[in-house]
């Protein structure tokens, strides 16, 4: 039988290490954004984001370089309108980068891929991208394909 | 079927009755401290091993499934989903049933067939405040505890099989699961399950062994009782949980 002061300092313990694990799986295991580190703002206007969500991932040339942070549907143009969050490593995109939705392997999440033009401007904080890719929605995708077909019989 | 109805009302008065006689006095302070040793920390072997090898286990199987699809990528992130919101806490709240559940409506069914529960009435003293009370917030405090330190070895087993054994890159292999595990709505998602799950066993460990027949036999069925009772109601529980929380 052990002491009534050893069991408490036990206890203690056993709750100091839950205490701990909960700050490693906090830190190391949760999302802090895709980008640590400081970061500046971009949008693009798309005429279909088809499934893109908030959190989704922003790369150019394959490499992750920021995330979408908020998609919103403009009241005026009624294009959605997606604001990125871009690593501050990245901070020279010239101006005439484009923009286009792709997916991830056939049945992957969807993502914003970026192509950098030519132009020595960099993109600044709140800036937007005027080149822009839709994304290809398979609904129409089909319905163009037989539709493409019918007027050609 | 209307005993085990009967049955039901009675555990809801009985935990009712904990409740609203609660007192927080230094002396429950230090009793809960102990419960909480003998209920928590004592639990910590299990809870280590056992998520160590869910993690291996649970890492093996989803990447030979994932990489059958090209998206072997994404073992992590299944891995902390699924430990996260449902097998976390729902394993550590079965696995503490037998662990502590199973003990402590043992030791309250001793206590009640050669009535010491009596003994402490006599004395003045109130048995639901002595003896159900810091067993209750214990297994409201530990099993929490016990959840996240569950979650903590499965992920490091997690870890362990990808890049020691499938030779993986621990930082993409965390790289993927911050990506896509948000703290709120996935994390506290499962912390909060484990809270709801820690009363309930602790709940039903206590009642079954408050209620018990004064007999050796009574004991025996009363922590026969505690396991299949917590174990169902933890697995009907989560669903609940589950559908208002998602």
């Amino acid at each position: 039988m052990k002491s009534s002061n050893q069991i408490e300092l036990t206890a203690g313990i056993f709750l100091a290490l839950a205490i701990a694990a909960l700050i490693f799986l906090a830190l190391q295991a949760t999302d802090r954004g895709v980008v640590s580190g400081g970061s500046y703002r971009i949008s693009a206007s798309f005429t279909n984001i088809g499934g893109l969500k908030p959190k989704a991932q922003v790369s150019m040339g394959g490499v992750t370089i920021g995330m979408v942070e908020k998609i919103e549907l403009d009241p005026v143009t009624f294009e959605a309108k997606v604001h990125m969050q871009i690593s501050n490593t990245y901070s020279d995109l010239p101006e005439d980068t484009s923009a286009s939705i792709l997916t991830a392997g056939i049945l992957g999440d969807q993502y914003i891929g970026l192509e950098p033009g030519g132009s020595p401007v960099p993109l600044q904080e709140g800036d937007q991208v005027l080149l822009t890719n839709s994304a290809m929605v398979l609904e129409q995708l089909i319905t163009k394909y037989l539709l493409s077909g019918d007027s050609q019989e | 079927m209307i005993r085990p109805l009967r049955e039901m009302g009675i555990a809801v008065v009985f935990l009712g009755q904990a409740i609203s006689r609660m007192r927080l006095t230094r002396l429950q302070g230090r009793e809960t401290l102990k419960q909480i040793y003998y209920a928590g920390a004592r639990s910590l072997v299990i809870i280590v091993t056992c998520g160590f090898f869910v993690g291996l286990v649970l890492t093996l199987q989803t990447y030979d499934t994932l990489s059958r699809f090209g998206a072997a990528d994404a073992a992590s992130t299944v891995l902390a989903l699924s430990l996260f919101r449902e097998l976390g806490p729902v394993l550590t709240a079965i696995l503490f049933a037998g662990r502590a559940g199973t003990s402590i409506t043992a030791e309250i069914g001793l206590m009640r067939a050669t009535e010491q529960l009596d003994a402490l009435d006599l004395m003045a003293i109130d048995p639901m405040e002595r003896i159900v009370q810091p067993r209750l917030i214990a297994g409201l405090i530990a099993v929490p505890a016990l959840v996240i330190i569950f979650n903590m070895m499965a992920l490091l087993g997690g870890v362990f099989f990808a890049v020691f054994v499938m030779g993986n890159d621990p930082t993409s292999f965390w790289g993927n699961m911050q990506n896509s595990v948000e703290f709120g709505r996935d994390f506290l998602h499962g912390l909060g399950k484990s809270i709801g799950f820690g009363v309930l066993a602790a709940w039903l460990a206590v009642y079954f062994g408050w209620s018990a027949k004064a007999t050796s036999e009574g004991v025996a069925l009363a922590t026969t009782q505690t396991v299949i009772a917590t174990a169902i109601s933890v697995l009907v529980l989560d669903f609940v949980l589950s559908a208002f929380m998602l």
